[in-house]
Protein backbone atom coordinates (compact mmCIF):
# COMPACT_ATOMS: atom_id res chain seq x y z
CA UNK A 1 0.00 0.00 0.00
CA UNK A 2 1.39 3.32 -0.92
CA UNK A 3 -0.20 6.53 1.21
CA UNK A 4 0.26 9.23 -1.02
CA UNK A 5 0.54 10.61 -4.84
CA UNK A 6 2.62 12.88 -4.77
CA UNK A 7 6.24 12.50 -6.38
CA UNK A 8 7.48 10.54 -4.12
CA UNK A 9 4.00 7.85 -3.82
CA UNK A 10 3.72 7.96 -7.50
CA UNK A 11 7.37 6.95 -7.94
CA UNK A 12 6.79 4.02 -5.20
CA UNK A 13 4.01 3.03 -6.61
CA UNK A 14 5.46 2.32 -10.29
CA UNK A 15 9.02 1.05 -9.00
CA UNK A 16 7.00 -1.28 -6.91
CA UNK A 17 4.43 -2.28 -9.20
CA UNK A 18 7.12 -2.95 -11.90
CA UNK A 19 9.06 -4.99 -9.72
CA UNK A 20 5.73 -7.49 -9.94
CA UNK A 21 4.15 -6.08 -6.29
CA UNK A 22 0.93 -5.52 -6.53
CA UNK A 23 0.17 -2.30 -5.11
CA UNK A 24 -2.62 0.09 -3.74
CA UNK A 25 -2.11 3.63 -4.34
CA UNK A 26 -4.76 5.82 -2.04
CA UNK A 27 -4.44 10.01 -2.13
CA UNK A 28 -6.69 12.45 -0.68
CA UNK A 29 -6.91 14.44 -3.60
CA UNK A 30 -9.38 14.56 -6.00
CA UNK A 31 -6.49 13.65 -9.51
CA UNK A 32 -2.73 12.34 -8.47
CA UNK A 33 0.34 13.80 -8.43
CA UNK A 34 0.29 15.96 -5.70
CA UNK A 35 2.36 19.45 -5.74
CA UNK A 36 3.38 18.71 -8.99
CA UNK A 37 -0.13 19.22 -11.05
CA UNK A 38 0.07 22.65 -9.93
CA UNK A 39 4.01 23.73 -10.61
CA UNK A 40 3.76 25.40 -13.97
CA UNK A 41 8.10 26.06 -13.26
CA UNK A 42 10.53 24.03 -14.73
CA UNK A 43 12.57 22.13 -12.70
CA UNK A 44 16.26 21.42 -12.08
CA UNK A 45 18.33 18.37 -11.58
CA UNK A 46 19.51 16.13 -14.29
CA UNK A 47 17.74 14.18 -17.27
CA UNK A 48 17.47 11.50 -15.13
CA UNK A 49 14.83 13.79 -12.85
CA UNK A 50 13.46 15.32 -16.12
CA UNK A 51 15.23 18.99 -15.54
CA UNK A 52 13.81 21.57 -17.61
CA UNK A 53 10.51 20.46 -17.65
CA UNK A 54 7.80 21.49 -15.76
CA UNK A 55 6.32 20.16 -13.07
CA UNK A 56 2.52 19.31 -14.06
CA UNK A 57 3.92 17.49 -17.09
CA UNK A 58 6.52 15.22 -15.04
CA UNK A 59 3.21 14.39 -13.49
CA UNK A 60 1.84 13.54 -16.30
CA UNK A 61 4.47 11.13 -17.50
CA UNK A 62 4.62 9.59 -14.11
CA UNK A 63 0.83 8.93 -14.35
CA UNK A 64 1.56 7.58 -17.87
CA UNK A 65 4.31 5.13 -15.95
CA UNK A 66 1.33 4.02 -13.86
CA UNK A 67 -1.00 3.16 -15.94
CA UNK A 68 1.88 1.21 -18.05
CA UNK A 69 1.31 -1.19 -14.56
CA UNK A 70 -2.31 -0.81 -14.59
CA UNK A 71 -3.06 -4.38 -13.85
CA UNK A 72 -0.52 -4.67 -10.82
CA UNK A 73 -2.71 -1.41 -9.07
CA UNK A 74 -5.17 -0.18 -7.37
CA UNK A 75 -6.04 3.76 -7.25
CA UNK A 76 -8.32 5.46 -4.48
CA UNK A 77 -8.43 9.27 -4.98
CA UNK A 78 -10.55 11.39 -3.19
CA UNK A 79 -9.15 9.37 -0.23
CA UNK A 80 -7.73 10.04 3.05
CA UNK A 81 -5.71 7.29 4.62
CA UNK A 82 -7.22 8.56 8.40
CA UNK A 83 -5.59 5.79 10.69
CA UNK A 84 -2.84 3.02 11.45
CA UNK A 85 -4.16 0.41 13.77
CA UNK A 86 -0.64 -0.95 15.45
CA UNK A 87 -2.32 -3.98 16.86
CA UNK A 88 -3.51 -5.54 13.79
CA UNK A 89 -1.40 -3.55 10.85
CA UNK A 90 -5.15 -2.18 9.48
CA UNK A 91 -5.07 1.27 7.76
CA UNK A 92 -8.66 3.05 7.49
CA UNK A 93 -9.35 5.05 4.97
CA UNK A 94 -12.68 7.37 4.03
CA UNK A 95 -13.20 7.47 0.24
CA UNK A 96 -14.57 11.13 -0.22
CA UNK A 97 -17.40 12.08 2.91
CA UNK A 98 -18.39 8.96 4.65
CA UNK A 99 -17.37 5.68 2.85
CA UNK A 100 -15.32 3.98 5.11
CA UNK A 101 -13.27 0.95 4.54
CA UNK A 102 -10.06 -1.22 5.93
CA UNK A 103 -6.78 -2.46 4.27
CA UNK A 104 -4.36 -4.79 5.66
CA UNK A 105 -1.50 -4.09 3.56
CA UNK A 106 1.23 -6.48 3.91
CA UNK A 107 4.12 -3.29 3.57
CA UNK A 108 3.35 0.25 3.48
CA UNK A 109 4.93 3.42 2.16
CA UNK A 110 4.12 6.16 3.79
CA UNK A 111 4.36 9.20 1.01
CA UNK A 112 1.99 11.44 2.92
CA UNK A 113 4.19 14.78 2.05
CA UNK A 114 4.00 17.85 4.10
CA UNK A 115 1.69 20.22 5.47
CA UNK A 116 2.26 24.39 5.25
CA UNK A 117 3.08 26.49 8.66
CA UNK A 118 1.40 29.42 9.01
CA UNK A 119 2.14 32.55 10.99
CA UNK A 120 -0.23 34.29 13.64
CA UNK A 121 -0.96 37.62 13.07
CA UNK A 122 -4.60 39.62 14.25
CA UNK A 123 -7.09 39.48 11.01
CA UNK A 124 -5.47 36.33 9.56
CA UNK A 125 -8.89 34.70 9.47
CA UNK A 126 -9.67 37.63 6.63
CA UNK A 127 -10.41 35.62 3.63
CA UNK A 128 -7.30 37.05 1.01
CA UNK A 129 -5.09 35.49 3.21
CA UNK A 130 -3.66 32.26 1.68
CA UNK A 131 -0.91 29.76 2.05
CA UNK A 132 1.28 29.82 -0.98
CA UNK A 133 -0.18 25.76 -1.89
CA UNK A 134 -3.65 27.37 -1.56
CA UNK A 135 -3.03 30.02 -4.38
CA UNK A 136 -0.90 27.25 -6.72
CA UNK A 137 -4.29 25.43 -6.52
CA UNK A 138 -6.43 28.23 -7.17
CA UNK A 139 -4.54 29.68 -10.06
CA UNK A 140 -2.78 26.81 -11.47
CA UNK A 141 -5.86 24.01 -11.39
CA UNK A 142 -8.49 25.72 -11.13
CA UNK A 143 -7.32 28.97 -13.47
CA UNK A 144 -8.90 31.15 -10.58
CA UNK A 145 -6.63 34.31 -9.70
CA UNK A 146 -6.66 34.93 -5.82
CA UNK A 147 -6.49 38.70 -6.45
CA UNK A 148 -5.13 41.87 -7.76
CA UNK A 149 -2.41 43.20 -5.67
CA UNK A 150 -0.23 39.80 -3.10
CA UNK A 151 2.37 40.19 -0.73
CA UNK A 152 4.13 37.48 -0.74
CA UNK A 153 5.32 36.27 3.09
CA UNK A 154 8.84 34.24 2.74
CA UNK A 155 11.51 34.09 0.26
CA UNK A 156 12.20 30.42 0.21
CA UNK A 157 11.64 28.79 -3.15
CA UNK A 158 8.22 28.40 -2.67
CA UNK A 159 7.62 31.62 -2.41
CA UNK A 160 9.75 32.83 -5.12
CA UNK A 161 8.34 30.49 -7.35
CA UNK A 162 4.50 31.86 -6.50
CA UNK A 163 5.23 35.09 -6.75
CA UNK A 164 6.49 34.59 -10.21
CA UNK A 165 3.46 32.33 -11.24
CA UNK A 166 1.16 35.40 -9.94
CA UNK A 167 3.00 37.70 -12.05
CA UNK A 168 2.90 34.98 -15.46
CA UNK A 169 -1.48 35.05 -13.95
CA UNK A 170 -1.12 39.33 -14.35
CA UNK A 171 -1.07 39.59 -10.31
CA UNK A 172 0.54 42.34 -9.20
CA UNK A 173 3.28 41.06 -6.35
CA UNK A 174 3.63 44.31 -4.72
CA UNK A 175 6.64 42.74 -2.44
CA UNK A 176 8.13 39.82 -0.92
CA UNK A 177 8.67 39.86 3.17
CA UNK A 178 11.53 37.60 4.21
CA UNK A 179 12.24 37.72 8.30
CA UNK A 180 15.59 36.03 7.39
CA UNK A 181 18.75 38.28 6.50
CA UNK A 182 19.04 36.48 3.05
CA UNK A 183 16.76 34.88 0.53
CA UNK A 184 16.10 31.73 1.31
CA UNK A 185 15.56 30.52 -2.01
CA UNK A 186 17.78 29.92 -5.13
CA UNK A 187 19.54 32.98 -6.23
CA UNK A 188 17.57 32.23 -9.98
CA UNK A 189 14.32 32.05 -8.57
CA UNK A 190 15.09 35.50 -6.67
CA UNK A 191 16.87 37.24 -10.09
CA UNK A 192 14.02 36.11 -11.82
CA UNK A 193 10.71 38.09 -9.54
CA UNK A 194 13.68 40.84 -9.16
CA UNK A 195 14.57 41.32 -12.55
CA UNK A 196 10.79 42.22 -13.12
CA UNK A 197 10.60 45.00 -10.36
CA UNK A 198 9.13 42.88 -6.98
CA UNK A 199 11.45 44.15 -4.24
CA UNK A 200 12.22 41.91 -1.56
CA UNK A 201 12.56 43.17 2.01
CA UNK A 202 14.73 41.25 4.07
CA UNK A 203 14.37 41.24 7.88
CA UNK A 204 11.12 42.56 7.70
CA UNK A 205 7.69 40.31 8.59
CA UNK A 206 4.10 40.98 8.10
CA UNK A 207 2.40 42.63 11.61
CA UNK A 208 -0.81 42.53 10.67
CA UNK A 209 -3.69 41.79 8.00
CA UNK A 210 -6.12 45.05 7.35
CA UNK A 211 -9.58 44.95 6.48
CA UNK A 212 -13.11 44.48 7.95
CA UNK A 213 -14.97 41.13 5.88
CA UNK A 214 -11.51 40.93 3.17
CA UNK A 215 -8.14 41.81 3.29
CA UNK A 216 -7.77 45.78 2.35
CA UNK A 217 -4.34 46.14 3.37
CA UNK A 218 -1.27 44.81 5.54
CA UNK A 219 1.26 46.01 8.14
CA UNK A 220 4.69 45.49 6.98
CA UNK A 221 7.91 46.01 9.73
CA UNK A 222 10.92 45.73 9.85
CA UNK A 223 12.87 43.53 12.52
CA UNK A 224 15.89 42.76 14.37
CA UNK A 225 18.45 39.44 14.09
CA UNK A 226 16.16 38.37 17.55
CA UNK A 227 12.54 38.68 15.49
CA UNK A 228 11.60 41.79 17.71
CA UNK A 229 10.15 44.86 15.79
CA UNK A 230 12.80 47.70 15.42
CA UNK A 231 11.31 49.59 12.29
CA UNK A 232 8.61 51.81 11.18
CA UNK A 233 5.11 50.05 10.96
CA UNK A 234 4.68 50.24 7.15
CA UNK A 235 1.17 49.62 5.60
CA UNK A 236 0.85 48.75 2.08
CA UNK A 237 -1.83 48.04 -0.35
CA UNK A 238 -3.00 44.62 -0.74
CA UNK A 239 -6.30 42.20 -1.19
CA UNK A 240 -3.72 38.97 -0.95
CA UNK A 241 -1.34 38.22 1.68
CA UNK A 242 -0.20 34.93 0.28
CA UNK A 243 2.40 32.83 3.67
CA UNK A 244 4.97 30.51 1.86
CA UNK A 245 7.07 30.67 5.78
CA UNK A 246 7.97 26.72 5.06
CA UNK A 247 6.49 23.30 5.58
CA UNK A 248 6.45 20.52 7.65
CA UNK A 249 6.05 16.90 7.05
CA UNK A 250 2.84 15.31 7.43
CA UNK A 251 3.81 12.08 10.04
CA UNK A 252 0.89 11.36 12.22
CA UNK A 253 0.26 7.55 10.36
CA UNK A 254 4.13 7.10 11.62
CA UNK A 255 3.32 7.92 15.09
CA UNK A 256 0.74 6.24 15.44
CA UNK A 257 2.80 3.08 13.48
CA UNK A 258 5.21 3.52 16.83
CA UNK A 259 8.01 4.17 14.33
CA UNK A 260 11.06 5.46 16.18
CA UNK A 261 10.68 9.30 15.33
CA UNK A 262 13.06 12.52 15.46
CA UNK A 263 12.46 16.27 15.55
CA UNK A 264 15.11 17.42 13.00
CA UNK A 265 15.30 21.68 12.55
CA UNK A 266 16.86 20.84 8.42
CA UNK A 267 14.14 18.64 7.84
CA UNK A 268 11.29 20.96 9.20
CA UNK A 269 9.89 18.77 11.92
CA UNK A 270 9.36 15.41 13.44
CA UNK A 271 10.78 12.66 10.70
CA UNK A 272 10.76 8.64 11.09
CA UNK A 273 13.92 7.17 11.28
CA UNK A 274 15.18 5.02 8.81
CA UNK A 275 17.72 3.31 6.98
CA UNK A 276 19.30 3.89 3.63
CA UNK A 277 16.35 1.45 2.35
CA UNK A 278 14.08 4.33 3.35
CA UNK A 279 12.84 1.79 5.86
CA UNK A 280 11.23 3.19 9.25
CA UNK A 281 11.55 0.68 12.59
CA UNK A 282 8.61 -1.02 11.32
CA UNK A 283 10.03 -3.59 9.33
CA UNK A 284 6.62 -3.34 7.37
CA UNK A 285 6.40 0.33 6.84
CA UNK A 286 8.72 2.63 4.60
CA UNK A 287 8.46 6.43 4.24
CA UNK A 288 9.62 8.56 1.45
CA UNK A 289 9.37 12.38 0.31
CA UNK A 290 8.35 15.35 2.29
CA UNK A 291 6.75 12.87 4.80
CA UNK A 292 10.64 11.69 5.56
CA UNK A 293 11.98 15.77 5.33
CA UNK A 294 11.29 18.11 3.27
CA UNK A 295 13.21 18.68 0.42
CA UNK A 296 12.53 19.12 -3.70
CA UNK A 297 10.41 17.02 -5.33
CA UNK A 298 13.45 15.75 -7.97
CA UNK A 299 14.52 13.83 -4.14
CA UNK A 300 10.96 13.14 -3.63
CA UNK A 301 10.52 11.15 -6.81
CA UNK A 302 14.11 9.12 -5.75
CA UNK A 303 13.09 8.55 -2.44
CA UNK A 304 10.35 7.15 -3.48
CA UNK A 305 11.86 5.06 -6.11
CA UNK A 306 14.06 3.80 -2.89
CA UNK A 307 11.44 2.37 -1.14
CA UNK A 308 9.21 1.16 -3.59
CA UNK A 309 11.98 -1.09 -4.11
CA UNK A 310 13.39 -1.92 -0.92
CA UNK A 311 9.54 -3.18 -0.47
CA UNK A 312 9.93 -5.51 -3.53
CA UNK A 313 12.85 -6.99 -2.55
CA UNK A 314 11.20 -7.32 0.97
CA UNK A 315 8.70 -9.55 -0.92
CA UNK A 316 11.09 -11.22 -3.04
CA UNK A 317 10.33 -9.69 -6.00
CA UNK A 318 13.85 -9.07 -6.94
CA UNK A 319 16.97 -10.73 -6.41
CA UNK A 320 19.92 -9.02 -4.16
CA UNK A 321 22.49 -8.32 -6.91
CA UNK A 322 19.30 -6.11 -9.22
CA UNK A 323 18.59 -4.37 -5.69
CA UNK A 324 21.96 -3.35 -4.99
CA UNK A 325 22.60 -2.18 -8.36
CA UNK A 326 19.49 -0.37 -8.63
CA UNK A 327 19.79 1.26 -4.75
CA UNK A 328 23.94 1.99 -5.75
CA UNK A 329 22.25 4.41 -8.50
CA UNK A 330 19.40 5.98 -6.82
CA UNK A 331 21.67 6.78 -3.75
CA UNK A 332 24.08 8.19 -6.22
CA UNK A 333 21.32 10.53 -7.88
CA UNK A 334 19.92 11.47 -4.33
CA UNK A 335 23.81 12.91 -3.89
CA UNK A 336 24.14 14.64 -6.33
CA UNK A 337 21.02 16.26 -6.01
CA UNK A 338 21.89 17.18 -2.99
CA UNK A 339 25.20 18.42 -3.05
CA UNK A 340 24.78 22.34 -3.59
CA UNK A 341 24.16 24.76 -1.28
CA UNK A 342 21.06 23.93 0.21
CA UNK A 343 21.70 20.55 -0.41
CA UNK A 344 24.09 20.37 2.55
CA UNK A 345 21.53 21.23 5.04
CA UNK A 346 19.45 18.30 3.83
CA UNK A 347 22.49 15.83 4.78
CA UNK A 348 23.22 17.39 8.14
CA UNK A 349 19.52 16.58 8.55
CA UNK A 350 19.20 12.92 7.42
CA UNK A 351 22.64 11.99 9.05
CA UNK A 352 20.41 13.16 12.44
CA UNK A 353 18.04 10.45 11.19
CA UNK A 354 19.49 7.72 9.69
CA UNK A 355 20.57 4.31 11.42
CA UNK A 356 23.05 2.10 9.85
CA UNK A 357 20.82 -1.20 10.09
CA UNK A 358 17.80 -1.89 12.00
CA UNK A 359 18.31 -4.91 14.56
CA UNK A 360 16.74 -7.30 11.87
CA UNK B 1 19.81 42.77 0.01
CA UNK B 2 19.22 42.12 -3.16
CA UNK B 3 20.03 40.09 -5.86
CA UNK B 4 22.18 42.54 -7.77
CA UNK B 5 24.61 42.18 -5.14
CA UNK B 6 25.93 38.29 -5.64
CA UNK B 7 28.87 38.63 -8.36
CA UNK B 8 28.22 35.84 -11.06
CA UNK B 9 27.85 37.82 -14.29
CA UNK B 10 31.34 36.71 -16.29
CA UNK B 11 31.69 38.45 -19.60
CA UNK B 12 32.80 36.75 -22.58
CA UNK B 13 36.39 37.54 -23.90
CA UNK B 14 35.84 41.46 -25.30
CA UNK B 15 37.64 40.62 -28.72
CA UNK B 16 35.91 37.69 -29.85
CA UNK B 17 32.46 38.95 -28.39
CA UNK B 18 33.05 41.58 -30.76
CA UNK B 19 33.21 39.62 -33.69
CA UNK B 20 31.33 36.68 -33.24
CA UNK B 21 27.94 36.84 -35.21
CA UNK B 22 24.93 35.56 -33.61
CA UNK B 23 26.20 36.70 -30.14
CA UNK B 24 27.72 34.70 -27.23
CA UNK B 25 26.04 33.64 -24.15
CA UNK B 26 26.25 34.81 -20.55
CA UNK B 27 24.74 32.70 -18.11
CA UNK B 28 24.32 34.41 -14.63
CA UNK B 29 24.45 31.26 -12.43
CA UNK B 30 26.34 32.39 -9.03
CA UNK B 31 25.07 29.25 -6.81
CA UNK B 32 25.86 25.74 -6.07
CA UNK B 33 22.33 24.02 -7.38
CA UNK B 34 21.67 20.34 -8.71
CA UNK B 35 20.96 21.42 -12.39
CA UNK B 36 22.72 21.17 -15.71
CA UNK B 37 20.24 21.41 -18.34
CA UNK B 38 22.41 24.21 -19.79
CA UNK B 39 25.15 21.93 -20.73
CA UNK B 40 22.92 18.85 -21.68
CA UNK B 41 20.79 20.95 -23.98
CA UNK B 42 24.17 22.67 -26.13
CA UNK B 43 24.54 21.50 -29.29
CA UNK B 44 27.83 22.28 -29.85
CA UNK B 45 29.29 21.36 -26.17
CA UNK B 46 30.12 25.10 -25.32
CA UNK B 47 28.83 24.23 -21.88
CA UNK B 48 31.55 22.42 -20.83
CA UNK B 49 30.63 18.80 -18.79
CA UNK B 50 29.70 19.37 -14.77
CA UNK B 51 31.98 17.09 -12.91
CA UNK B 52 29.14 17.40 -10.34
CA UNK B 53 25.67 19.00 -11.06
CA UNK B 54 26.44 21.18 -8.59
CA UNK B 55 28.81 23.12 -10.47
CA UNK B 56 28.56 26.46 -12.00
CA UNK B 57 28.06 26.23 -15.75
CA UNK B 58 31.44 27.18 -17.44
CA UNK B 59 31.84 28.32 -21.08
CA UNK B 60 34.13 27.47 -24.16
CA UNK B 61 33.55 30.77 -25.83
CA UNK B 62 35.39 29.31 -29.07
CA UNK B 63 32.27 27.09 -29.34
CA UNK B 64 29.20 28.72 -28.59
CA UNK B 65 27.18 29.91 -31.72
CA UNK B 66 25.03 31.80 -30.29
CA UNK B 67 21.82 29.40 -30.87
CA UNK B 68 20.25 30.68 -27.57
CA UNK B 69 18.75 27.06 -27.04
CA UNK B 70 20.21 26.96 -23.27
CA UNK B 71 18.04 30.29 -22.95
CA UNK B 72 15.56 28.32 -23.82
CA UNK B 73 15.96 25.23 -21.88
CA UNK B 74 17.28 26.88 -18.70
CA UNK B 75 14.80 26.51 -15.20
CA UNK B 76 16.35 28.83 -13.92
CA UNK B 77 16.07 31.94 -16.60
CA UNK B 78 19.56 32.82 -16.14
CA UNK B 79 21.47 32.76 -19.78
CA UNK B 80 21.03 35.37 -22.18
CA UNK B 81 22.64 35.86 -25.77
CA UNK B 82 24.36 38.55 -26.74
CA UNK B 83 25.14 39.39 -30.30
CA UNK B 84 27.82 42.55 -30.47
CA UNK B 85 28.13 42.35 -34.44
CA UNK B 86 24.07 43.39 -34.87
CA UNK B 87 24.03 46.72 -35.63
CA UNK B 88 27.01 48.63 -36.03
CA UNK B 89 28.41 50.94 -33.23
CA UNK B 90 25.33 51.71 -31.77
CA UNK B 91 23.50 48.46 -31.03
CA UNK B 92 23.52 45.33 -30.28
CA UNK B 93 20.95 42.28 -30.07
CA UNK B 94 19.96 40.21 -26.86
CA UNK B 95 18.08 37.05 -26.83
CA UNK B 96 15.79 36.86 -23.45
CA UNK B 97 14.30 34.23 -22.08
CA UNK B 98 10.38 35.62 -21.54
CA UNK B 99 7.35 33.46 -19.94
CA UNK B 100 4.83 36.50 -19.19
CA UNK B 101 1.97 37.77 -20.89
CA UNK B 102 1.10 39.64 -23.38
CA UNK B 103 3.96 37.93 -25.65
CA UNK B 104 5.91 41.04 -27.59
CA UNK B 105 4.67 41.75 -31.17
CA UNK B 106 7.61 41.67 -33.52
CA UNK B 107 8.75 45.15 -34.10
CA UNK B 108 7.55 46.52 -31.15
CA UNK B 109 8.42 48.75 -28.64
CA UNK B 110 9.68 47.03 -25.05
CA UNK B 111 11.01 48.52 -22.36
CA UNK B 112 14.49 46.61 -21.20
CA UNK B 113 14.75 46.08 -17.51
CA UNK B 114 18.19 45.50 -15.62
CA UNK B 115 18.23 43.42 -12.71
CA UNK B 116 15.70 45.04 -10.29
CA UNK B 117 13.37 45.98 -12.73
CA UNK B 118 14.61 49.27 -13.72
CA UNK B 119 13.63 50.62 -17.12
CA UNK B 120 17.18 51.46 -18.22
CA UNK B 121 16.29 51.76 -22.37
CA UNK B 122 13.57 51.14 -24.79
CA UNK B 123 14.03 48.14 -27.00
CA UNK B 124 13.25 46.88 -30.56
CA UNK B 125 11.57 43.57 -30.81
CA UNK B 126 13.16 41.84 -33.72
CA UNK B 127 11.88 38.49 -33.19
CA UNK B 128 10.08 36.03 -30.71
CA UNK B 129 10.75 32.35 -30.76
CA UNK B 130 9.96 29.29 -28.99
CA UNK B 131 12.53 27.16 -29.78
CA UNK B 132 11.36 23.98 -27.18
CA UNK B 133 8.02 24.59 -27.77
CA UNK B 134 7.13 24.54 -24.02
CA UNK B 135 5.92 28.22 -23.51
CA UNK B 136 9.43 29.70 -22.74
CA UNK B 137 9.80 32.43 -25.55
CA UNK B 138 13.21 33.52 -26.65
CA UNK B 139 12.91 37.35 -27.47
CA UNK B 140 15.14 38.81 -29.74
CA UNK B 141 15.56 42.67 -28.80
CA UNK B 142 17.70 45.17 -30.40
CA UNK B 143 18.88 47.24 -27.71
CA UNK B 144 21.79 50.06 -27.18
CA UNK B 145 24.92 48.38 -27.50
CA UNK B 146 26.69 50.46 -23.71
CA UNK B 147 23.44 48.67 -21.64
CA UNK B 148 23.75 44.44 -22.89
CA UNK B 149 25.49 44.21 -19.25
CA UNK B 150 22.54 45.86 -17.59
CA UNK B 151 19.73 44.60 -19.42
CA UNK B 152 17.93 41.27 -18.10
CA UNK B 153 14.75 41.26 -18.80
CA UNK B 154 11.60 43.00 -21.44
CA UNK B 155 8.53 44.69 -19.91
CA UNK B 156 5.60 44.75 -22.92
CA UNK B 157 4.41 48.77 -23.34
CA UNK B 158 0.55 48.98 -23.63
Amino acid sequence: MVIGGGPAGLSAAIEAATSGCEVTLVDSDLALGGQLIKQTHKFFGSKDERAGTRGFKIAETLMEELEANKDRVTIHSNCTATGFYAEDGVVSCVHGEDDYFRIKPTRIIMATGAQERLLPFPNNHLPGVYGAGAVQTLMNVYGVVPGKKVLMVGAGNIGLIVSYQLMQAGVQVVGIVEAMDKIGGYWVHAAKVRRMGVPIYLRHTVKEALGDKIVTGAVIQEIDDKFQPTGAEVNIDVDVICMAVGLTPTCELLWQAGCQMAFVPQLCGYVAQRDKHMRTSNDDIWVAGDAAGIEEASSAMVEGRIAGLGVAKSLGKIDSGEYSKRLAEFARRLADLRGGEVGAKICQGIACCTVNEWGV
Amino acid sequence: MLTESRKGAIEPPRDLWETKKNGLVIIECPQRIPCNPCHTSCPTGAVKPFSDINDQPSIDYEKCTGCARCVAVCPGLACVVVDLTWGGDKDALMKLPYEMLPMPEEGATVDCLNRVGEPVSKGKVIKVTEPMHDKTHVVHVEVPKDKVMDIRAIRVVK
